[in-house]
């Protein structure tokens, strides 16, 4: 495996790892790694670091629902044109073009149920290309971002054994 | 109350006394666990669930379920190692029962079985089961705790009958390549002995595939393989392991097996069925994990002023302790809350050492070395 390759494993499973721990892991030397974390930023292969967030454990957390949207393209007008519509919105989280029933599926955060029924019909449904939009509110997160959300798996292992 | 000479003569594990001392504290880190911190792959999981659900709750074939046996002679084509399923191959309780078997097969009262030492604890009083006398040879740290020729002669290892193995080596983390293990084969041929090869971590290096005695020259027919499921599939608690070795030798373990087992949980043999079907990307993301922290457990050891040796299989690192082992053991459990196991419970050749798992979290893991780190600096 390539240095970047190893420091993109360590990070993609904690972005808060320091560098002199990514060394220690990777067996890299720091200034390899800063190298390596320089260059997949410069490449955009990462684009940022975030907190993996329960936001029903958020006094005034913020709803979610992912939304799915049918387009009907012409000659002037990509999915490429289309995404670049809809990714403006900051409610926007999340874009995917997806195979399947409809073509994109969308990611909205918004501070209430109100806030995403209203950012659909104002601003999503009404554009030109848009033909359908199907909102799924998110009722309940088990797992984001690789992580189970629960409370603190006890381990029930002996503390010493053979 | 009436008790055997050998029960009454057996002597308490030094791991005891570490997992009492833990057990009475609550805020302990424990890198004293000889076991994965990763539960068994969900497949292999709900196959288990499956099974009980189908209602397949019988005893199966003494030597394990035919499929299973097929299934485990194919994955160990990966390590050049062939072993006819219907005849050189017993799926056993863990694999704890395969080494227990094979010595109750082969050793007789009175006989010497040469054991690679640091070693699992279980390996002696093994021996003294079959009225066998253990006979510890010394690896040293200068061959990065593989064991030479010079080692097994200075021993007397010659007048052994049969010679207990095991890489990737639990305590050290040592593992051995094939090179290292032709001069031990060369030993073992020289002086007919048997060999018993614990290569329960075999899944578990880190440094290029596991290499296995049985496949050096005039090896496979003096030499019983044992190996499960409980370390790289993280199924220790499923107690499912087997042997591999010439049809004499298995059917003779299998003469033992079934008067005191019968056969290995049914269930567990669905679980490793499914296992080996189906896991190997989850072998790899745990060897992975373990990779790296393995090298972050020995770099930080290392900038502590530790010497701390290239340990390159299981998950253990074997630094040196800066002072007696066992005493050092105690203070830091008592000062800083966190349990290893200091090296001389796996013999007196351990002493000096100390045997740190790194089957914990990377978090957790980083606590402990902080702790260990900041004790040393008090010190």
């Amino acid at each position: 495996m390539d240095a970047e390759r190893e420091v993109l494993d360590v990070l993609a499973r904690n972005a808060r790892e320091d560098i002199d721990d990514i060394a220690a892991q990777t067996g890299l030397d720091a200034d390899a790694v800063a190298d390596a974390i320089d260059a997949l930023e410069a490449d955009s292969v990462v684009h940022g670091y975030q907190a993996v967030v329960d936001w029903d454990r958020v006094d005034e957390g913020k709803i979610r629902a992912v939304v799915e949207i049918n387009v009907e393209l012409d000659r002037e007008t990509g999915y490429e044109q289309v995404a670049d519509q809809i990714a403006k919105f900051p409610a926007v989280d999340a874009l995917h073009l997806v195979s399947g029933d409809y073509d994109f599926a969308v990611e909205v955060l918004g501070e209430t149920m109100e806030d995403v029924s209203r950012f659909i019909s104002e601003q999503v449904a009404p554009m030109p290309e848009v033909t359908q939009t199907v909102t799924h509110y998110i009722m309940e997160t088990y797992k984001d971002g690789g992580i189970r959300f629960e409370d603190g798996d006890d381990d029930d292992r002996l503390s010493v054994s053979p | 109350m009436r008790l055997s000479d050998r029960a009454r003569d057996l002597p308490e594990s030094g791991i005891r006394k570490f997992f009492e001392l833990a057990e009475a504290r609550d805020d302990v880190i424990s890198l004293g666990v000889g076991e994965p911190d990763f539960s068994a792959p969900w497949a292999a999981r709900t196959a288990a669930i499956d099974s009980l659900e189908r209602g397949k709750t019988s005893y199966t074939s003494n030597r394990g379920m035919a499929a299973l046996r097929e299934r485990i002679a194919v994955h160990h084509e990966r390590y050049d190692q062939t072993y006819d399923p219907a005849g050189e191959v017993l799926v056993t309780t863990g694999a704890s029962e395969a080494v227990d078997l094979a010595l109750r097969a082969i050793v007789d009262p009175g006989d010497t079985v040469a054991i690679q030492s640091p070693a699992y604890i279980s390996y002696g009083p093994g021996v003294r089961f079959s009225g066998g006398d253990p006979l510890p040879v010394t690896t040293r740290v200068e061959n990065d705790f593989v064991l030479t020729y010079d080692d097994l002669e200075r021993a007397g290892a010659g007048d052994a009958e049969a010679l207990m193995i095991c890489y990737p080596n639990n305590p050290t983390g040592a593992t051995a390549s094939r090179d290292d293990l032709a001069e031990i084969a060369e030993f073992a041929r020289e002086h007919d002995l048997m060999v018993l090869s614990d290569e329960i971590y075999a899944g578990l290096t880190y440094r290029g595939d596991h290499a296995s005695i049985a496949t050096l020259p005039g090896m496979r027919e003096r030499t019983i393989v044992f190996n499960g499921f409980s370390k790289a599939y993280a199924m220790t608690g499923l107690r499912l392991g087997y042997a591999l070795g010439p049809s004499e030798a298995i059917d003779a373990m299998n003469r033992i097996h079934q008067y005191t087992m019968l056969s290995a949980p049914t269930t567990a043999q669905y679980a490793a069925l499914e296992a080996l079907q189906s896991c190997d990307d989850d072998v790899q993301e745990m060897r992975n994990q373990y990779d790296r922290r393995r090298r972050f457990v020995i770099s930080r050891f290392r900038d502590m002023g530790l010497d701390c040796f290239e340990a390159t299989g299981a998950f253990y690192a074997f630094p040196e302790a800066p002072y007696d082992d066992e005493q050092f053991a105690e203070d830091l459990l008592h000062e800083k809350g966190v349990a290893l196991v200091p090296g001389r419970v796996f013999g007196e050749e351990g002493y000096g050492h100390l045997r740190v798992s790194y089957a914990t979290g990377m978090s957790e893991l980083k606590e402990a070395l902080n702790r260990i780190d900041a004790f040393l600096d008090e010190r």
